[in-house]
């Protein structure tokens, strides 16, 4: 099998971030593996190639939080749609939250996903497991049984955990297991009945908001339990500017802590609401054009070390009623890579240090070897144009989910080829395989 | 503030050529258009006193009173207003019938335009739904907003206005002060969006910080007191806010007898506005606690005016919305702007 399925991939500028490799070569792949880079490995002879002058070669990308809506709400979306999606978008690795139906707060959810998505899926999924039972916020769940079955890091999705010492023991149990715990930091006081963010747009529309404080207070509750508890602890779905300086000073100071930011939120602001737009309703909320820049700044400074698409795909009905009525979230993986590049075109960093923030970076806060090109290394590959251009539509996106605020906007980059452990999940384009 | 605000969006009330399709909000809305509101309201104010008190200009048309909230008291004169009109009236009182029965509200539109309704007047809960149902409406359908969430309730808003300028002649120079929960206030939201457009001299808002929304000197536009007596100071027109009983549940007050004390309007504490303020309250008044019987009832008051006010600015906002469908936007007329992008993946 794995004779046929050696692949060299030429001409290509090929970025590794994880080891600062950025030249134009050739990459070659053996069965699941990268056999080499630039001239090929004694006795490689590729049974195909794949030109890719002009286009980026990186890993394929990794995304902490894409909701793929199964079990239980495949009226929303599939692991096999998704997946698709996924692959369609250059990305090969993603974890999914725990809020399916039921959650994944036992091993047998967990492996329910993964064996889905083996059999299915055109990407690799990381289930992360629930951190309290149900995800009540009442009582810890089996870490280390979920650990086992294949979580890599424990959640309690977006349902903050009202009990502070819950909270502590949980981050100390998951501690005890090496287990990384990914918080969605909202106080659940503060936030309860919130609907966008507190200030301008929700004084001006009437609607109920969901202050600052809501964030900074469990941001610094958190803060305090991972220093108290040594638990590594990252931070999912930054939204403020308090915030990623409190993140700042918490590392300065050696606390374990990472966080990502979702690719919306470096874009859009509150203003994306105007005319009641529930496609631009999403918890965390859209803030303002200081918090937006703020978490350009944490990013470019490598605080925010990781952006996903925090993908949140919905069927039409969930959005077809008056905001407060509606569902939050936006179907966000394809436009993750191209919302990427546009930050790289505005000057807020290079294209190695975003390739990080979309590779390498967020699998070491899962702890996975992927994300990285070195020969040896699993064989997830993206390759993409950077300067092609399409636009977001019901015609171009590959995901179930249609729920985007960037409909009818042009991006620019395309995914052209996707490998997952060398096999080829998706390819666009007339090229054909050359033997 | 600005005449076109970018806080606004698309105004989706305005057919192409700028004339009342739906009447929303008064968010994006110029002055010009708010007075032309007002002086034909002036013009069915005499309707009421005549002996027959109809007139033909909403003929044949179907208007569908869509109350998902209860309340008597608007939709009576909301029904009132049609009937005056000539127009024929349907009530629904969704929250009973359809939603209970698991219908979306995009059915219950649906089966009435399937009906041949001409307008919707929609009061809901949620702040945003008569944009909803103008932005998802049948291309020919008005969209009258009756009250939505916190957000907007622009014939009250106007009701007020017009009882303004029937006791001041006008807005130029005036000072009005709003008191109470404007947080939870849509009636407040439109007559600070009104008067601001009007081009008083000053609007402002006195609470407890507790019900007054966050940064909403720059939002709405007013100028914010925490004390009655400083607040009140040379006032020409004070409009008292209804105080919901469950906002002491949520802890945004102690309880109504300290409301009372520090907030309540005595005839003591109106001396300090101007000898000829006039009191106004959008009702019902809890006596006692937005202010005492005194001032409820006294010389100052035109609570009771506000009333019959608001049937004639419903008759004239209802009258110009079909007047516009009659020019020509009927269902091969001009199409609906969309208020949002939200339904494009849909089509």
């Amino acid at each position: 099998m794995s004779e046929s399925r050696r692949l060299s991939i030429r001409g290509g500028r090929v970025i590794d971030p994880a080891s600062g490799l950025d030249a134009v070569t050739d990459l070659h792949v053996d069965g699941q593996r990268i056999a080499g880079i630039g001239a090929a490995p004694d006795g490689f002879v590729a049974d195909r190639s794949f030109d890719a002058t002009g286009l980026v070669v990186c890993p394929g990308l990794v995304d902490l939080c894409a909701r793929l809506r199964q079990p239980g709400l495949e009226q929303k979306a599939t692991i096999a749609s998704e997946t698709r999606a996924a692959a369609a978008a250059g990305i090969t690795t993603l974890c999914c939250p725990p809020d399916t139906l039921p959650p994944v707060d036992t091993p047998a959810v967990a492996q329910l996903i993964l064996q889905t998505a083996e059999e299915r899926g055109l990407a690799r999924v990381l289930p992360a497991g629930g951190l309290t039972r149900g995800l009540e916020g009442k009582q810890i769940s089996e870490m280390a049984a979920l650990q086992q079955a294949g979580s890599p890091v424990m959640s309690n999705a977006d349902r903050p955990i009202r009990d502070t010492r819950v909270q502590r023991r949980a981050l100390e149990y998951a501690g005890t297991y090496g287990l990384t715990v990914f918080l969605h930091p909202a106080d659940a006081y503060l936030s309860e009945g919130g609907l966008v963010h507190e200030g301008l747009y929700s004084t001006r529309m009437g609607l109920p908001g969901i202050p600052e404080a809501a964030e900074t207070v469990a941001v610094a509750r958190d803060l305090a339990l991972a220093e108290q508890t040594g638990a590594r602890i990252h931070f999912r779905g930054l939204s403020t500017a308090r915030a990623t300086q409190m993140l700042a000073e918490a590392r300065a100071r050696g606390i374990p802590v990472t966080a990502d930011v979702g690719a919306h939120q470096l874009f859009l602001t509150e203003q994306a609401l105007a005319g009641f737009n529930a496609n631009a309703y999403v918890i965390p909320p859209l803030r303002t054009e200081h918090d937006r820049e703020a978490l350009r700044t944490a990013v470019a400074r490598g605080e925010i070390a990781a952006i996903c698409s925090d993908h949140q795909p919905h069927e039409p009905d969930a959005k077809l009623d008056p905001l407060p009525r509606t569902e939050p979230g936006i179907s966000a993986l394809e436009t993750l890579l191209p919302l990427g590049l546009a930050l790289v075109r505005e000057g807020v960093l290079d294209l190695g240090a975003l390739l990080a923030c979309l590779t390498c970076n967020p699998a070491d806060i899962l702890g996975v070897p992927f994300g990285r090109l070195h020969p040896g290394a699993m064989a997830d590959v993206c390759v993409f144009d950077a300067d092609a251009r399409w636009t977001v539509g019901p015609q171009t996106l590959v995901s179930r989910g249609h729920n985007t605020p960037f409909a009818g906007a042009e991006m620019q980059g395309q995914v052209r080829l996707t490998l997952l452990a060398g096999r080829e999940v998706f390819r666009r384009g007339h090229q054909s395989p050359q033997g | 503030m600005p005449e076109r605000d970018p806080m606004t969006g698309p105004n989706p009330q305005l057919d192409a050529q700028g004339n009342l399709k739906h009447f929303l909000t008064i968010d994006g809305l110029d002055r010009a258009l708010l007075t032309e509101i007002l002086d034909r309201s002036e013009g069915f104010l005499g309707v009421a006193q005549q002996a027959v008190k109809k007139v033909p200009l909403c003929r044949g048309k179907i208007v569908a009173n869509l109350f998902f909230e209860n309340s008597t008291r608007t939709r009576t004169t909301f029904e009132l207003a049609a009937k005056r009109l000539s127009a024929d009236v349907l009530n629904l009182n969704i929250s009973t019938s359809a939603t209970a029965k698991g219908e979306t509200l995009l059915d219950t539109l649906r089966n009435l335009e399937a009906m041949h309704v001409d307008m919707f007047v929609v009061r809901h809960a949620d702040s945003g739904a008569a944009h909803f149902i103008a932005s998802h409406a049948a291309p020919h359908v008005s969209v009258i907003n009756a009250g939505d969430g916190r957000h907007s309730h622009p014939t009250q808003g106007m009701l007020d206005m017009f009882t303004i300028r029937r006791h001041k002649g006008g807005f130029d120079g005036l000072t009005v002060a709003i008191v109470g929960d404007v947080l939870h206030s849509r009636v407040a939201r439109s007559q600070i969006l009104a008067l601001n457009t009007l081009g008083v001299r000053e609007v402002r808002v006195i609470a407890p910080r507790t019900l007054v929304p966050t940064r909403a000197e720059e939002a709405l536009g007013v100028r914010v007191f925490h004390d009655l007596r400083e607040g009140v100071r040379d006032a020409d027109v004070i409009i008292l806010l209804r105080l919901q009983r469950e906002r002491m549940d949520g802890g945004f007050l102690p309880s109504e007898h300290e409301y009372f004390y520090l907030f309540g309007l005595t005839e003591k504490r109106l001396r300090g506005a101007k000898p000829d303020a006039i009191v106004m309250h959008p009702g019902p008044i809890n006596r006692g606690v937005e202010m005492d019987s005194q001032v409820a009832d006294g010389a100052r008051s035109v609570i009771l005016e506000q009333v019959s006010n608001g049937l004639a600015v419903r008759m004239a906002v209802m009258s110009m919305c079909i007047g516009t469908q009659n020019l020509g936007a009927g269902p091969s007329g001009q199409p609906l702007p969309e208020a949002t992008t939200q339904d494009t993946p849909h089509v």
